[in-house]
């Protein structure tokens, strides 16, 4: 079995993001990027699957500018065989994304897709859904366990209300929550033989697909600030405060 | 035209999200309708016609919509979006799960989670969880919206009286099987929709020394939650968590304890409309969204917090 793992490169979720001051978007120049976090979790499944012999070739793909690479190297060093890059500079929104995707599967022809259940920067959660209904193919999101068949995936996935458990058949799309596993560092040996593995180098504008964005961006801006609290001396004030002057007790 | 609603439901009660889901679609347009889709649900559709803001129910009764499979709800949606201008649902795990495959399939790029309404075409939706605040306008011709709950406040429940029409289920592909669902059983209230909500953190420093929170969540008939270090740590389980990576959570009161305030953590409860911390570290982040700052040791002010709410005559529920 083959699987096509998609990593999107984002600002690092331990970075206070700030907001430009004409409306525009937001800072990203000088700021720290990494994998979106819930695809470190798509890429540890895929090469666990491949370490359980289930699955035999792991090929990761991101879209984006030049640096797009850093991320599939990443993906490389911990045990993906093949990188794939498709160069795109302008930001695309989620359903041009499974539009390339969809270009990709057909060529590469995966029994299943991984990717994050959600892009932590745009936080669209659409991807996955999207490239599964193009492909006619059905969908695992928020995917926390993963229990593959021959022909089919048990997933059990984390909704709103508990757990749910579904099988769906393959070919099949899974994105995955980041309670699926704890991705592991690549060691410094792997990083330097991921540095030998073939990247393939697409345009995307190359593919033939519609990618002209929908939706338009006015403005970005800061929520609005909370104003500042005041502190309390002890517990008795407190609940004082919640009963006479917050009145939520 | 008119704003389709797709309502959440367990084919015997309609979800309370669907409510507030209402409200932002009345925003849009005042025409609702709400196809309730789903096996022997004739309940949820009286449920639902009994909404004022509701103008039509749409009732598509099988089995094969008993368990919301996105792979069979999603072309009911499709075909049935054919006579309407804005196909809106909740942006939880029911509306995420679907929604997406039909604008897929209509070729519209949905826009997901707004927490207002501008206009039919223009909306506001948190990006970089919740730290921006994006205005966007939809240039498709039709529009997949996806709705933050807790930013609308729910639709009155009785007093209209919609036509309830019966449409056609359509082919299902056969390539997905529900299984099992486990709820997480509780007799306090659901986070995500509870009046208050009591977290606790790492400060907590033991699973056992939860209790504390617990003792107070059930006195004030508060949900529990907890930050992602707290349920990393293994103290409690991971339904409880608040945050980016957990709940987004908007209670009347919010009472963190032993929680510093990290990003994450705050992305999940700084809309609450009341805010108090409980912190022995008085630089801790989360002082700067709380109303009410106490700084002090939990292991004490939590016995003498429960002490002074038990000297209280009433609560309010």
């Amino acid at each position: 079995m083959k699987i096509l793992v998609a990593v999107k490169r984002v600002i690092d979720y331990n970075v206070q993001i700030r907001v430009k001051e004409d409306g525009s978007g937001v800072h990203t120049d000088n700021v720290k990027m990494s994998t979106n976090p819930p695809d470190d979790n798509a890429v540890e499944e895929s090469v666990k699957l491949k370490e359980s012999g289930k699955v035999k070739e792991v090929v990761a793909i991101s879209i984006g500018e030049d640096k797009a690479q850093e991320t599939i190297r990443k993906a490389l060093a911990v045990g993906a065989d093949k990188g794939i890059h498709v160069k795109a500079d302008n930001y695309i929104e989620p359903l041009g994304i499974a539009k390339i995707l969809k270009k990709i599967v057909e060529k590469e022809k995966p029994d299943m897709v991984f990717l994050g259940k959600q892009a932590i920067d745009d936080d669209c959660n659409q991807t996955g859904q999207m490239l599964a209904a193009m492909l006619n193919w059905p969908q695992a999101t928020f995917t926390s366990k993963v229990n593959l068949n021959d022909k089919s995936v048990e997933i059990v996935r984390e909704i709103d209300e508990g757990l749910e458990t579904i099988e769906v058949n393959l070919p099949a799309v899974v994105s995955c929550d980041l309670r699926l596993n704890e991705p592991r560092f690549a060691s410094l040996p792997n990083i330097m033989k991921a540095k030998k593995k073939p990247m393939e180098q697409i345009n995307a504008k190359d593919l033939g697909v519609d990618l002209t964005n929908r939706i338009q961006q006015i403005k970005v801006e800061e929520p609005p600030k909370r104003k500042a609290g005041i502190k309390v001396a002890n517990v008795a004030e407190l609940v004082s405060k919640l009963k006479n002057e917050a009145k939520v007790l | 035209m008119s704003v389709l609603l797709i309502a959440e439901h367990d084919n015997s009660k309609l979800k309370p999200f669907t409510l507030n889901a209402i409200t932002a679609a009345s925003k849009i347009n005042g025409d609702v309708h709400v196809l309730v889709a789903g096996a022997n649900c004739e309940n949820v559709t009286k449920e639902v016609a009994s909404v004022p803001l509701v103008k039509k129910v749409l009732w598509c009764d099988s089995p094969n919509y008993q368990n919301y499979l996105p792979e069979n709800l999603a072309p009911l949606v499709t075909k049935t979006a054919e006579k309407y201008d804005h196909i809106v649902a909740s942006a939880n795990t029911f509306g995420k799960n679907f929604m997406p495959r039909v604008a897929a399939a209509l070729d519209i790029s949905q826009v997901s989670d707004i927490i207002k309404v501008s206009s039919p075409d223009t909306f506001i939706r948190p990006i970089y969880a919740g730290n921006a605040f994006a205005t966007v306008k939809s240039n498709d011709k039709k529009k997949c919206v996806t709705i933050r709950p807790t930013s609308f406040d729910p639709a009155e429940k009785t007093g209209g009286s919609a036509q309830i029409e019966k449409i056609e289920a359509v082919n299902v592909p056969n390539t997905s099987k529900f299984i099992k669902r486990e709820e997480t059983k509780s007799e306090r209230p659901e986070l995500g929709t509870a009046r208050i909500v009591v977290s606790g953190g790492r400060g907590l420093e033991s699973g056992e020394n939860f209790k504390l929170i617990t003792d107070i969540a059930d006195k004030l008939n508060a949900a529990v939650g907890a930050s992602r270090a707290a349920v990393d740590a293994g103290y409690i389980s991971n339904d409880h968590q608040v945050g980016q990576t957990g709940k987004v959570v908007v209670p009347d009161l919010y009472i963190a304890v032993g929680i510093s305030g990290a990003i994450q953590h705050l992305a999940g409860m700084k809309e609450s409309k009341i805010i108090v911390a409980i912190n022995k570290d008085g630089e801790a982040p989360i002082f700067s969204v709380a109303d009410y700052g106490l700084e002090a040791d939990l292991f004490k002010a939590l016995p003498e917090f429960l002490a002074e709410l038990n000297k209280l005559n009433t609560i309010q529920k």
